[in-house]
């Protein structure tokens, strides 16, 4: 069930991922497979950080059209970095979720610039404008992504304990 | 669905999958990767990580086929140089037991030659033993009464007088008194100036050798003179060699001190000739008794 929950989070995310790619030119603002894999690493651990991150990276990479590899290996390393630091943090509140979020986006760019610097044989480039604007807008998803998550059951149990209520006063 | 699980704790096994996984998608970016010389980064680095390896292996398979080879070699020289180390070993006797036979037949030949240059008749003998006694230099031969051998018949060799025979003479053995025997003696003659004397056996510096008696001072004997039998003893055949005069010097009284080089080596006889003519019974008494009271 976790499993099959993770590979559609992830299956969703990659989807609306191309979505907006497709409804914006230039560089997307926000990467949702990357914000599924810290989720995931976040929830589950680092094994199911890096394996997120492997299969995540690689689908988008194989989507893009780049070097098969280069955004499996970035993520892998973000989902396995955040997971095991999940694992030793209490990160149960917004404020340490959106640490993450934001430090594994950075973490994510600075390895996927960094390896394409190294494949391309070329200087290494960061855009840090859009690496914060990024980073911070998959904080915020990702936050709030957790928020849902977690207030979802709840919420539903209300809203069927006030249903039930609202029937018996027909009666 | 998504709900927030129990995370699951870090394990080494995770480690090892990461670490798995990471150099999955290195080999990944590798293989879509070309290096500057046009070639696949992964084939390049597989070929280059490989290459080393195969090195490495041909190295350690060449280093221990080498070792290999080298102790089998070991093992076969350690085999072969025993086998030829026995093989010197026999060739060493072989050739002792040829050059034996070489030396007795060059003994044979020269005895032949000396039997068919005399015209005195003589039968070959065999020395067969020494003599235990160290004070009398005697050999027993492989002749005796059976072959015709009495008492006082010379005793001859290829290169000189070898002694005479001595009594009691058996059927088929006969002792030999040898010339350098203290108790022997036999009438000589210097080759060269015919100077006569004496010759007896004598102990010169600790070791037998003949002494040259009865010559005049007056003699022109010099070293290097031959020394040949003069035949007056009625024993020994005239004109046969004895040896060379060593040292000649003027004596005290009326005699030079004559030291003579025996020419037969009495050390390695094997072969002689028993010269088969009996003596003349007044001149043997006389040799004998001169120097020889009691030889028992």
């Amino acid at each position: 069930m976790r499993v099959a929950g993770a590979i559609l989070a992830l299956a969703a995310a990659l989807a609306l991922q191309t979505t907006l790619a497709g409804l914006t030119s230039g560089a997307s603002a926000v990467n949702l497979a990357l914000v599924a894999v810290i989720y995931l690493a976040l929830a589950f651990g680092p094994a199911a950080g890096l394996m997120a991150g492997t299969v995540g990276g690689l689908v988008q990479d194989a989507l893009a059209g780049g070097i098969v590899g280069v955004g499996g290996f970035a993520k892998t390393l973000v989902g396995f970095v955040i997971g095991v630091l999940g694992a030793q943090f209490i990160v149960a509140q917004s404020l340490p979720r959106l640490i993450m979020f934001v430090s594994g986006t950075l973490m994510h760019e600075l390895c996927y610039q960094a390896l394409y610097a190294i494949v391309e044989a070329r200087a290494f480039r960061m855009h840090w404008s859009a690496a914060l604007i990024q980073a911070a807008v998959n904080g915020i998803i990702g936050v709030l992504a957790f928020a849902v998550v977690e207030s979802g059951p709840g919420l539903l149990q209300r809203r069927r304990a006030r249903g039930a209520t609202l029937s018996r006063r027909h009666y | 669905m998504l709900e927030t699980q129990p995370r699951t704790p870090y394990r080494p096994r995770t480690g090892y999958l990461f670490g798995g996984v990471m150099i999955f998608h290195l080999i990944l970016i590798s293989a879509q990767v070309q290096s500057r010389a046009g070639v696949p980064v992964l084939e390049s680095v597989t070929f280059g990580v490989f290459s080393r390896l195969q090195g490495a292996v041909a190295s350690a398979i060449r280093g221990v086929t080498g070792t290999w080879t080298n102790y089998v070699g070991l093992r076969h020289a350690q085999t072969e140089n025993e086998s030829l180390r026995k093989q010197v070993g026999d060739l060493e006797v072989r050739l002792q037991e040829q050059r034996a036979l070489a030396a007795r037949a060059a003994q044979l030949e020269s005895l032949l030659k000396l039997r068919e240059s005399t015209s005195l008749p003589t039968v070959a003998a065999e020395v067969i033993a020494g003599n235990p006694n160290p004070g009398l230099l005697t050999v027993t031969v492989n002749r005796g009464s059976a072959d015709g051998v009495q008492p006082d018949m010379a005793v001859i060799a290829p290169k000189g007088i070898v002694g005479r025979v001595i009594g009691p003479v058996a059927a088929r053995a006969a002792r030999v008194q040898l010339l350098i025997d203290q108790a022997a003696a036999i009438g000589a003659v210097t080759e060269r100036m015919r100077a006569g004397g004496l010759v007896v056996g004598a102990e010169i510096d600790g070791r037998p050798g003949l002494r040259m008696d009865f010559v005049s001072n007056l003699a022109d004997v010099v070293a290097g003179d031959a020394v040949v039998a003069s035949g007056v003893d009625g024993i020994y055949p005239k004109g046969f060699v004895i040896g060379t005069v060593e040292k000649s010097e003027r004596g005290k009284q009326l005699h030079r001190a004559i030291t003579i080089t025996p020419a037969v080596d009495f050390s390695s006889i094997e072969e002689v000739l028993i010269v088969l003519v009996p003596a003349r019974g007044a001149v043997t008494e006389e040799t004998t008794d001169s120097k020889r009271e009691d030889p028992k």
